[in-house]
């Protein structure tokens, strides 16, 4: 019985050790191992106890680097295996690779004969303690791995554990960049040579020093220009997708994530099923690379990040025995649901409260061109409310041009300022509508950058901000600055030419200048007056007692 | 005979002055610096006093003062000039009554003990004649002219008390004073700018290249991430056009939102002007305080179709009230916005508040 349990353990360590196999039979062996540590805890503590005892010293200190080198290196690797689980949590997926990655380095000759050498004895025993500790530790944090299923509807109602950083945050730690490179390396559909894997791009230019964190790319360098034609790993919808987004075409958190969820929809209609494989499982690994790379073309919004969770939960939601049309049809059916009732029904709904707000004579204030509030400005005019807009627009992306241009055809009358015009107009105005990329938990709004500033001046002059916001933006994040998380947008765009005369042009020559081109900021609630979402108007802080009624409906 | 032709001389001065001042407003001309406009003021203030021709000190006050309300018409926005003519009536007032032997201090301040017992206005009428009065005054103009001379170095002297090492300092548009004043200071600590670029003219971004050629760690931000930014800023650092009676600023537009972040999150806002940009006006002003340009500068003719159906406004300047401001500093010190008013009564006269 011991000796069977060591060679399925022993199988286990070659196949860890090979690295990328089938995803699926993998996923066995590690609830076979999973299962076995369970075991092993009830019935051979005692053992394990002497043994820890005799070993303490000498070895254990040589051991664990190895085992924390280890554990970095198959990190990367077994995140991508352990994906099938639909898990959110990290502390969860890093019991599960441990048990199993540990060994690799220790038995380097798996033997499946019976006769072993000590060290390889001793180099079990060590697994079963790490599987022992592990498991013991995901008793302890959250449901253990087991009933991937179960877990998803389950976690919701513990407190969630910290989650690991994102890696865009990260960007100064050497670390994290080579870990990123190696997973951008491995996310490929199995079997393909490591030539086709999707391109890292590269920082540009000089960063300033509190941004070192950050990305910071140049939209003249698209990530495109790196792939190999024909990409047999990402689908041309989504390269086409990432090409505009990073260079601007695609803009607007709706816009992005509308655009998304289309090509989702295309690469599901594209999708087939290979052999031997379930299409729950694999269809959320094939969508892995696209986020990667969709990521480097442009860090993902936090509105694409939810709308990423829901279709990854609808996908692996799905039977097994289901057949694979009917699959199909039932995704391309969730995400119209979700396109349409997040999107285009909330945003009908936030126009009819918002229309209650606006009064005859309302001189109103937006900023930049939010779709949001465009829609909202253009219904209010239908129902025959009088009011005037004043468009506010900031360098260097000058979006306000384009709200102008749709405010003006539908016939509302406009006056158009730059930002810092605000507070010569600002006693003119009633009433500031603002959009928002994102709400964050903590009751800020994350928004483009310039919102901050304008609902500060607003405040100063005692006129009323009103947030409109659907609440599928909605994240967890909390954020009390705009340093720790922003984009940073190509510098270039700062530079501009007035009376034959550009003065940043050899900015990269001299080393002490560095432009700056943030794109968020994040609004504290007290300059905030009123929330208006499609659950209703709330104020700012409510934001986490919504965020807490959409998990318990889910 | 050389009367006339001195005369005419002058008279061409005074046009080719004036005609100067109109252009470059509208922002065609070359742009130039307050300083310059003060110091050419004085300088032509200082010929009509010597070419002139006035028999009392009366009659100077009228020439200079019928002048300066041409020049100050010819561009409204430019205060410097009539701050500068108003120095200059000071100093004749001043002269005179030293000449006439009565102590200035006494004859300054209309208080109520005087109105009470003087009974109604004051008699003086600067009739009589001195001769030595149009040496003095030219001395006197002379000596504006040096202290004119030494403000900005004056300024820069005090970056030292101020900066200390490793700080981060903001600042908006382009002032030469502020620039003094940081490459003053960099010479001796090391401290980073920011450097925001005030659209839509963008004058910082030149700031930025000058700041940079003299070693500064400097970056420049868009403006609309002032706020953003503010938190980790330690001081803001700014120029302005005009400070007004009440210690208010008159400064380039978008000032306010950032002497509004900078309270926010309680950085110190420190101004640094030099005296001559000390103006009696009051901000209620309306007619007078704003001034705008093309609005081509904010929405360019390339817009076509919809330019027509827009208003667009393209205001130059800014009005930061007093409870903003933490510190002034001049060339004569560092004052609050308080202190304001007294330097004023010290500067000018009351009577010439209106010119």
């Amino acid at each position: 019985m011991l000796l069977q349990q060591q060679r399925k353990r022993s199988r286990i360590v070659k196949m860890a050790d090979s690295g990328v196999t089938d995803g699926n039979e993998k996923k066995g062996d590690i609830e076979r191992a999973k299962n076995e540590g369970k075991e092993l805890t009830k019935e051979e503590k005692q053992r394990l106890r002497k043994e820890k005892k005799q070993q303490k010293k000498s070895k254990e200190k040589k051991d664990d680097k190895a085992i924390q080198e280890s554990g970095k290196e198959t990190k990367g690797d077994s995140s991508a295996v352990s994906a099938p689980q639909p898990s959110t949590q990290s502390t969860a997926q890093k019991a599960v690779p441990a048990p199993v990655s540990v060994p690799a380095p220790e038995a380097p000759t798996p033997a499946e004969k019976p006769p072993k050498s000590k060290a390889e004895l001793k180099a079990e025993r060590r697994a079963r303690q790490e599987a022992e500790r592990a498991s013991k530790q995901s008793k302890k944090g959250d449901p253990g791995p087991q009933g991937a299923v179960s877990k998803s509807k389950a976690a919701t109602n513990e407190l969630q554990p910290v989650k690991r950083l994102p890696e865009h945050i990260q960007v100064d730690n050497p670390d994290v960049l080579k870990k990123l490179a190696k997973k951008l390396e491995r996310q490929q559909t199995p079997g393909q040579n490591s030539a086709k894997k999707i391109p890292l791009r590269l920082d540009y230019g000089y960063k300033v020093s509190l941004f070192s964190h950050l990305h910071q790319y140049s939209r003249k360098a698209p990530l495109t220009q790196q792939l190999s034609i024909p990409s047999t790993v990402i689908h041309p919808a989504i390269v086409r997708l990432g090409l505009q987004y990073s260079q601007g075409i695609v803009a607007g958190s709706n816009a992005r994530s509308i655009a998304l969820l289309h090509a989702f929809k295309q690469v599901i209609r594209d999708y087939t099923t290979p052999p031997n494989e379930e299409l729950s499982r694999d269809l959320v690994n094939r969508l892995k690379p696209y986020i990667s790379f969709l990521n480097q073309c442009r860090p993902l919004s936090a509105s694409m990040g939810n709308a990423i969770k829901y279709v990854k939960k609808e996908i692996s939601n799905i039977p097994s025995q289901c057949k694979e049309e009917e699959a199909k049809r039932k995704l391309l059916f969730c995400i119209e649901w979700y396109i349409k009732e997040k999107i285009i029904l909330a945003a009908k709904a936030i126009a009819e409260s918002s229309i209650e707000k606006i009064s005859d004579g309302d001189v109103i204030l937006i900023y930049g061109c939010s779709s949001l509030v465009n829609h909202i400005l253009c219904e209010a005019l239908e129902k025959n409310r009088k009011f005037r807009v004043i468009v506010v627009d900031s360098r260097p992306r000058l979006e306000g041009r384009e709200a102008l241009r749709r405010l003006v055809q539908r016939g509302i009358s406009c006056t158009y300022v730059l930002i810092s015009a605000v507070s010569y107009i600002l006693p003119e105005v009633s009433k500031v509508f603002l959009g928002a990329h994102a709400l964050l938990a903590n009751g800020y709004v994350m928004s483009r950058v310039g919102t901050s500033q304008i609902a500060l001046v607003a405040k100063a002059f005692n006129v009323p901000v009103l947030v409109c916001c659907e609440t599928y933006k909605f994240c967890e994040r909390v954020q009390t600055d705009s340093f720790v998380s922003n984009e940073l947008d190509d510098p270039d765009d700062l530079i501009v030419t007035r009376n034959g005369q550009t003065h940043l042009e050899h900015w990269q020559q001299e080393p002490p200048l560095g432009l700056l081109n943030l794109v968020y900021d994040v609004t504290p609630p007290d300059f905030v007056d009123l929330v208006i979402t499609e659950l209703g108007m709330i104020p700012c802080t409510s934001v986490p007692v919504v965020l807490r009624v959409k998990n318990v409906d889910q | 005979m050389p009367g006339p032709d001195k005369e005419t001389d002058l008279t061409e001065r005074v046009e080719a002055f004036l005609s100067d001042l109109k252009r470059g407003g509208s922002g065609a001309g070359p742009l130039r610096g307050s300083a310059e406009t003060a110091r050419e003021t004085t300088a032509l203030l200082r010929k009509i006093t010597a070419q002139a021709r006035w028999s009392s000190a009366g009659d100077l006050m009228e020439i200079i003062r019928k002048e300066g309300r041409r020049m100050t018409a010819a561009q409204p926005s430019e205060t410097t000039v009539g701050n500068m003519i108003r120095r200059v009536l000071k100093i004749i007032r001043e002269e005179y009554a030293r000449s006439r032997g009565s102590s200035e201090e006494a004859d300054q301040q209309e208080s109520l003990h005087k109105l009470l017992t003087s009974g109604g206005l004051s008699e003086e009428n600067f009739r009589q004649h001195f001769a030595p009065l149009k040496a003095n005054v030219i001395e006197a103009i002379n000596e504006l002219l040096t202290e004119l001379e030494g403000t900005t170095d004056n300024i820069s002297m005090q970056a030292l008390e101020h900066i200390h090492s490793n700080e981060v300092i903001m600042t908006i548009g382009r002032s030469r004073t502020v620039e003094a004043f940081l490459r003053d200071a960099a010479r001796k600590r090391k401290f980073h700018v920011i450097v925001a670029e005030c659209a839509p003219f963008c004058q910082g971004h030149e700031m930025a290249t000058n700041l940079s050629k003299a070693g500064i760690e400097t970056t420049v931000i868009a403006d609309a991430a002032i706020f953003a930014v503010m938190s980790r800023v330690n001081k803001v650092i700014i120029g302005t056009q005009t400070v007004l009676a009440n210690g208010g600023l008159r400064a380039v537009n978008g000032t306010h939102t950032l002497a509004l972040a900078a309270k926010h999150h309680s950085t110190p806002l420190i101004v640094c002007a030099p005296m001559f940009k000390l103006s009696p006006q009051f901000p209620n002003e309306e007619d007078t305080f704003h001034k705008f340009v093309s609005p081509h500068e904010v929405l360019p003719f390339t817009e076509g179709e919809i330019l027509s159906k827009v208003n667009v406004h393209c205001p130059v300047f800014d009005y930061v009230p007093p409870e903003l401001i933490t510190l002034f500093i001049s060339n004569i010190g560092g004052h609050a916005p308080s202190y304001i008013y007294r330097l004023m009564s010290e500067l000018y006269h009351p009577e010439d508040h209106e010119l």
